[in-house]
């Protein structure tokens, strides 16, 4: 078991198994099957990244460095949270990039009832250690236990 | 964050629940990046991303109607990313229904409220809204709150603007309050360079290659690129404002660059040339194999490798006119050299509608319809989002399709080969 401390960009708490991807998650690219064609399970389509193709990231503690590509990826992921089809939290490594900020900040202003806490800075560390399936706790105050 | 007067009082509820949820927002949006205050947009015109009536968008539709039943509207006129139907480009019946029934059905819907918040016109439905032809082309310092990736980092690098890379929705509210957070790319120190890029081919790179390679190694950093002037010259012209807009479109895709400069060419590395570059900066050399290296790291996800293309996209990002030209050109000349009349694979060609309607007036349009070329203001991309066409054998010289697409990435020499001698590569 290991612990880090992140810095909270939305907040809340949750216990998800992790997702892990060490290169940048193309929102649009992984997203917008799953949401045009009902899987709710919101499998990774995104043929460039081997770690996540394929693989549900609904309820997925999604640990990243960072998201890439379209612009469109913050409204994707707005709409991903508004259909209930969002990881259970993202968790990133480096600093936030503006696009996931704009999806974690336009679903936490414009819809209710949504959760899906967001920390950021966590560290290389943080990346090198998360593997997929281990448990990802998530507390209010951007401390992440990885166990 | 500090917030003056009037936007306190307007995060307070002077102008009514919904205005103080939109500055809520970009005071959040700003707050994720240490941002310390909001400042005016300053640009004539806003860009939007988001162009596409899909059915599932509904949370989107939503959201709009909310600002538009109590009233708030954006500030600005705006253009907006290409329309994804249009009745020129290939399609069987089975497609045809599944876009309009299936897919978007919205389409009438979205464009209607796009109107009511304040799009520019109807022929505002383009990627590349800074082409002269469309008209929404911010000046050097200007402030934006752009979104579509191509557009932000062609802003930024190519005309010197101040704009960060915002998200559809975003977007609008920036242009709907007149704000935007202050961080990023809008601060001086925010655009200097921490990648040097030095480009050490023998011949001139391949536009979409060398922006894929950029972008995924840098990232979203800001790379400051040494050698492409040998190649492109030390004049914005037609050529290379054209060739930056593909490799920008490439680094902001491939990976997520809003900003890049090049030595010798664009207006701040001009003016400012190294002093660009942050201290420690980190140093990547692109020579012919890095090239060979990243086009043969692509994915091959047909499901016949080697299927015959069925279809061709060439404009993603849209098309400039003096490419349109560049290109009836090549095919024309290539269809001479190999005995044919016609394309041997349905082609289409993508610009702004302004731009195509421009390009119908010269001599070219008849006769790159002579040449069997369809051209439409298509967006291939969203052409391409669906299990139908996702099994389609299409290629593209476009590094943003085949990034989020089933599109096979061909360089330009290798498709005027398929397109003139059929499959013979360069």
């Amino acid at each position: 078991m290991k612990t880090f401390q992140g810095r909270v960009v939305t907040p809340g708490t949750t216990s998800a198994p992790a997702l892990v991807t060490h290169h940048g998650f193309n929102t649009l690219a992984s997203l917008q099957k799953a949401l045009q064609f009902g899987d709710e399970t919101a499998k990774c389509n995104d043929q460039n990244n081997p770690e996540l193709f394929g693989k549900p990231v609904a309820g997925a503690a999604l640990c990243l460095p960072m998201t890439i590509g379209s612009t469109t990826g913050g409204l994707v992921l707005y709409c991903a949270c508004a259909m209930k089809r969002q990881p259970a939290c993202m968790l990133f490594s480096e600093h936030i990039d503006s696009l996931a900020a704009a999806g974690a900040v336009l679903a936490s202003v414009w819809q209710e009832d949504v959760s899906m806490p967001v920390v950021d800075c966590l560290g290389e560390e943080f990346l090198n250690y998360v593997k997929d399936g281990m448990t990802v706790t998530v507390q209010e105050n951007g401390v992440v236990v990885v166990e | 964050m500090y917030l003056n007067e009037e936007q306190q009082a307007i995060l307070n509820g002077s102008k009514g629940e919904t205005m103080a949820k939109v500055l809520k927002t970009l005071v959040m949006y700003g707050d994720a990046f240490g941002a310390e205050k909001l400042v005016p947009v300053t640009g004539k015109y806003n860009h939007l991303v988001t162009s596409f009536g899909l059915g599932v968008m509904s949370p989107v539709y939503d959201l709009m109607d909310q600002l538009l039943e109590a009233g708030v509207t954006s500030g600005q006129k705006f253009s907006v990313d290409p329309r994804p139907l249009d009745q020129n480009v290939p399609a069987n019946l089975l497609q045809k229904l599944v876009f309009h029934m299936f897919m978007y059905n919205k389409q009438d819907f979205y464009e209607d409220q796009l109107k009511k918040l304040g799009l520019l016109n109807e022929d505002a439905f383009t990627c590349t809204c800074y082409m002269d032809e469309v008209g929404n082309k911010p000046q050097k310092g200007d402030v934006l709150s752009w979104a579509e990736s191509s557009a932000v980092v062609y802003a930024n690098s190519v005309l010197g603007a101040r704009c960060n890379r915002n998200s559809g929705l975003m977007d609008l509210m920036g242009s709907i309050a007149g704000y935007v957070p202050y961080f990023g790319l809008l601060t001086d120190e925010g655009r200097r360079a921490t990648w040097i890029v030095k480009i050490e081919t023998t011949q001139k790179p391949e536009a979409q290659l060398l922006g894929s390679a950029i972008g995924m190694k840098v990232m979203e950093a800001v790379p400051y690129v040494e050698g492409l002037d040998k190649w492109l010259g030390n004049d914005l012209n037609d050529a290379a404002c054209a060739y930056l807009k593909d490799f920008g479109a490439a680094t902001a895709s491939n990976g997520a660059v809003g900003l890049y400069h090049i030595d010798g060419l664009t207006p701040e590395a001009k003016e400012q040339g190294r002093a660009l570059i942050a201290e420690g900066a980190q140093v990547y050399v692109i020579d012919d194999a890095e090239l060979q290296r990243v086009k043969d790291g692509y994915p091959m996800i047909w499901k016949n490798p080697d299927a015959k293309p069925k279809l061709c996209f060439m404009g993603c990002p849209h098309m400039s006119m003096q490419q349109l030209k560049d290109w009836t050109d090549r095919i024309e000349a290539g269809l001479k050299a190999s005995g044919k009349r016609k394309v041997l694979i349905p082609t289409v060609f993508t610009a702004s509608p302004a731009v195509l309607k421009e390009f119908e007036k010269t001599e070219y349009a008849a006769r790159l319809k002579k040449t069997g070329v369809i051209t439409s203001y298509i967006c291939p991309l969203m052409y391409m989002n669906n299990p139908l066409c996702a099994k389609m054998p299409v290629i593209t010289s476009s590094n943003k399709l085949r990034t989020y697409t089933t599109a096979r990435y061909y360089t330009d020499d290798e498709i005027l080969n398929e397109l003139t001698k059929g499959g013979t590569k360069a």
